[in-house]
């Protein structure tokens, strides 16, 4: 990591200190340059009292951010965690990376935010020093008391805050940061910073915001995707009870431009606009609300017709070859090998945060606020921006705790259809989509389909590896998040290796769920590891341990798609033996009908390992007793409470994907509620064990690593309490469900 | 008009009848801590308690509470100090949150009847709440520990 801190100090409103970092790699990451204008910043102010005013600039899904980033500037900061105050940012370039995604907050904070709070507390002794007139090396810090042992004096914080504020700034390359082992905050669980709000209520999340004079917008948007209204019989809904207005929004430019719906691109669905004195006014009329609507292009689009489609494609050569090492084919050819082929089916799926998205935007005098959940809320201003042909400093966006993301809210789209309405109508607006709209209007996690080749040796080796993924795109482009990195797992594992792929259309917008990519190829790939573990007559666990020493040269394409390339094979192996000793991995008679399935895989830096205890009825209900997770996320767990959650959450959170499909009809999609696309109940829950295995490396993130292993390990759990192999997800597609 | 009783206080409303529990609170008297998930009664997010019982305000009409005395998330206590409410605490459950309401207002109806459960009891009485970042096993926990059952506080009080 090459990047140079600023670092500057100014005298705060209160006479408190201010102090604030900036990053020259994200400020020129956009396009604002290093100017000294830009640099001061506000993280860290300290009241009269001593109190510790710390700012998180991270967007709070659930995923801890608020914690997590006043938790590591508290600790440089030598405060007590009882005298921190939490503040959310505004958003803004001063503000540096305010993007909440990839289980990034860690790695991209871990220096930043310490280096900040170390750069304070240099700043409070040296103002204590000069007031005693000793050597700032002759003092001490604790609990937010500075001391100089030798004459027994100390000052408070917030006694030294104004006269700190006017000490030169520390110098990044003299700030020392605490031995881990003096650590007194970071691994120590907190509390979350708003559970006293949660759990009495308070309206702290996005579709709480309420405004004076405000007006409530329920959105009618094409149900296929590209599609246009022909006329609507909106004099009829203008007349009913409590609304407003009624108004078509066309589909703006780039909404509809297939396949260049990426987030950040201005624009959103065709559509009828509802605006009442109350939401439930706007969403009862368009129950009368008609609309004629021009399906085009998309109309007659319909899943399983796209799956015969792949199945066609999968007959025929590949549309192009990802990476190619060695020969395959000749493998396939050989006598002293087995060989497998299998197909393996994962469908689009949705995010169903449990808060459906919803945007509060006020349009007045050529300047607009706006409240927002977004995890991307810059990207979000921005597009807005270029939709109302506005200047983003005109725009004020207000972050709002959101209730859930899981990549869903890294698309504005319901912030720009907010901010249209809002101006069209000239009052303050609250647009709320109701359930059945966030299932058929997101962004899904693509579907895809795997065609497997592969061979063991008669040593029980892996000696080929092949797939052809028929995908979703065109020509050579993935769609959204839809594709697949050649740097996956075997891939340099093995030495005959062919990863290959075929793209087919499909109009539905598509976009990143947690652990985007990973939680549907970690399924695929773990699973056909499994396959071919059994067919070489080998344990599942020492099988992968066997591949993973076999680390051969690469020789063809770099990974695309971040580092999930750069696998550490030791790293890997420990976190797979650590989950098989405590799940007792080989050491247990299990019942019949019982089995123990894992898998691994690694993403967003993170190396996770799990075990997956199930057991399966006659009649295929699938009961998962315990789950071991073994995980190795760098040096340090910060905030342990949270980040036991955070695994937990991932497991349950992949297990419902297990039981989730969203399938097209007539261009249409079919799913729209809770009853067709499940999130597992408490009672289906199992135990979880979550280990942390602690290795010297740099602390990463743990959203979504923990999830793509656990769907294989029930996959592979399953067929060894079977013998049945899932290679159809949802599972019910092969009579599964869960108990 | 429909009169009942909102967390102890008389209430009046002259709106459409039509209109669900869930959006009168919400709405109407500024009652924000109910959510709204589904509106077909799928999650429970919007649980609250009708005469004492839990019951889903998203498919509860506004004419179905005349007379009857609803308590909401910002009912069950002046300050958070309900044992649930406390437990919920310690125990460090929510994530996102959002369940949360909707899930303590499911728990309390079931300490208020079963003062200690067992697990299975919880997951029967906790089945119709969704948490979609997955908090189950924390409920859980939390649901023992206000009723006295366990002592496995996450985080400090």
């Amino acid at each position: 990591m090459n990047r140079r801190f600023f670092l500057q100090a100014s005298a705060a409103a209160g006479g408190g200190l201010l102090l604030g970092l900036g990053l020259e790699a994200d400020l020129k990451a956009q396009g604002r340059g290093g100017g000294p204008g830009l640099l001061p910043k506000d993280f860290i102010t300290i009241a009269a009292d001593g109190t510790a005013t710390l700012v998180a600039k991270n967007q709070e899904l659930g995923q801890g951010a608020l914690n997590l980033l006043p938790m590591l500037m508290a600790e440089e900061l030598d405060v007590d965690w009882k005298a921190v105050r939490i503040v959310r940012s505004g958003v803004g370039p001063q503000y540096g990376g305010q993007i909440t995604g990839g289980s990034s907050a860690t790695p991209s904070n871990w220096e930043p935010m310490r280096r900040l709070g170390a750069a304070a507390r240099q700043m409070l002794v040296a103002a204590a020093a000069q007031t005693w007139g000793v050597a700032p090396e002759e003092c001490t810090t604790a609990s937010g008391v500075v001391m100089h042992a030798a004459s027994n004096r100390k000052l408070g914080y917030g006694e030294l805050a104004a006269k700190a504020a006017a000490m030169p700034v520390p110098a990044f390359a003299s700030l020392k940061l605490k031995d881990a082992k003096d650590f007194r905050i970071i691994g120590k669980s907190t509390a979350g910073a708003e559970t006293k709000e949660i759990v009495t209520g308070k309206p702290i999340f996005g579709i709480d915001v309420t405004l004076p004079g405000m007006l409530y917008a329920a959105f009618e948007k094409s149900p296929v995707m590209g599609g246009k209204v022909v006329s609507a019989n909106l004099d009829v809904v203008r007349k009913l009870k409590g609304v407003k207005h009624a108004f078509v929004i066309e589909g703006i430019r780039a909404a509809t431009d297939y396949p260049n719906y990426l987030f950040g691109g201005p624009g959103f669905e065709a559509g009828v606009a509802i605006v009442a004195d109350s939401w439930w006014a706007a969403q009862s009329a368009r129950k009368q609300l008609v609309v004629k609507w021009d399906d085009g292009k998309w109309g007659g689009q319909d899943s399983e017709a796209n799956e015969r489609k792949a199945d066609e494609l999968a007959k025929k050569p590949a549309a192009r070859t990802l990476r190619k090492n060695g020969d395959t084919e000749a493998v396939f050819q050989r006598k002293d090998v087995k060989v497998l082929e299998a197909r393996y089916v994962f469908p689009h799926i949705a995010h169903v945060t449990m808060e459906p998205q919803n945007c509060t935007a006020h349009y007045r005098d050529g300047k607009l606020d706006i409240w927002s959940t977004s995890q991307f809320p810059a990207p979000g201003r921005a597009s807005v921006a270029q939709l109302l042909g506005m200047p983003e400093a005109d725009i004020t966006l207000h972050m709002v705790r959101a209730g859930g993301g899981f990549g869903r809210r890294a698309y504005n789209d319901s912030m720009l259809e907010a901010a249209w309405i809002s101006k069209t109508v000239g009052a303050p607006v609250k647009l709320l989509w109701s359930r059945e709209d966030d299932v058929r209007h997101d962004f899904y996690r693509c579907g895809g389909f795997q065609f497997f080749k592969g061979a063991v040796d008669g040593a029980g080796k892996l000696a080929a590896w092949s797939n052809h993924f028929v995908a979703y795109g065109e020509g050579d482009t993935f769609i959204n998040d839809g594709g697949f990195n050649p740097g996956e797992f075997p891939a340099g594992y093995v030495e005959n290796l062919l990863v290959q792929t075929s793209t087919m259309p499909l109009g539905l917008k598509t976009g990143a769920l947690r652990a985007p990519g990973s939680n549907s190829i970690a399924w695929v790939m773990q699973s056909f590891m499994d396959e071919l573990a059994l067919a070489a007559g080998k344990d599942p666990m020492e099988f992968r341990l066997e591949v993973l020493k076999n680390a051969v040269p690469a020789t063809a394409a770099p990974g695309r798609g971040g580092g999930r390339a750069g696998l550490n094979a030791a790293r890997m192996a420990d976190v797979i033996r650590l989950a098989a000793e405590k799940s007792g991995w080989g050491k247990r008679q299990l019942p019949k009908g019982t089995g123990l399935g894992i898998a691994f895989h690694y993403s967003h830096s993170g190396y996770f390992a799990e075990v997956a205890e199930v057991s399966v009825s006659a009649d295929k209900k699938v009961k998962v007793n315990k789950v071991w997770v073994a995980g190795d996320v760098g040096s340090q767990i910060i905030n342990p409470s949270s980040a036991e959650s955070q695994v937990q959450g991932a497991v349950i959170d992949g297990l419902s994907e297990m039981m989730q499909e969203i399938t097209l009809k007539e261009g249409r999609v079919v799913q729209g509620n809770y009853n067709q696309h499940p999130v597992l109940r408490i009672a289906q829950a199992p135990a979880i064990e979550v280990h942390f295995l602690k290795s010297n490396n740099p602390p990463s993130g743990l959203g979504e690593p923990a999830l793509p292993p656990i769907i294989p390990a029930t996959a592979n759990a399953i067929f060894a309490a079977t013998g049945e192999r899932l290679r159809t997800m949802p599972m019910s597609k092969q009579g599964f469900r869960f108990a | 008009m429909i009169t009942f009783t909102v967390n102890g206080k008389p209430r009046k409303y002259d709106g459409d009848a039509e209109m669900p529990l869930l959006w009168v609170l919400r709405d109407e008297l500024d009652l924000k801590g109910t959510k709204f998930g589904c509106g077909m009664g799928l999650c429970g997010a919007c649980t609250v308690h009708v005469n004492g019982s839990p019951a889903r305000s998203c498919v509860t009409k506004a004419s179905d509470v005349a007379g009857k005395s609803i308590t909401t998330i910002e009912g069950i206590s002046a300050d958070g100090t309900h044992p649930v409410q406390v437990a919920w605490a310690a125990i460090d459950v929510p994530q996102c949150g959002y369940c949360q309401a909707g899930q303590i207002m499911s728990a309390c109806a079931l300490l208020a009847k079963t003062p200690k459960p067992t697990d299975a009891q919880i997951d029967t009485a906790m089945g119709g709440n969704l948490c979609r970042c997955g908090t189950y096993l924390r409920i859980r926990a939390a649901v023992h520990e206000a009723a006295g059952q366990n002592n496995s506080a996450k985080v400090a009080r």
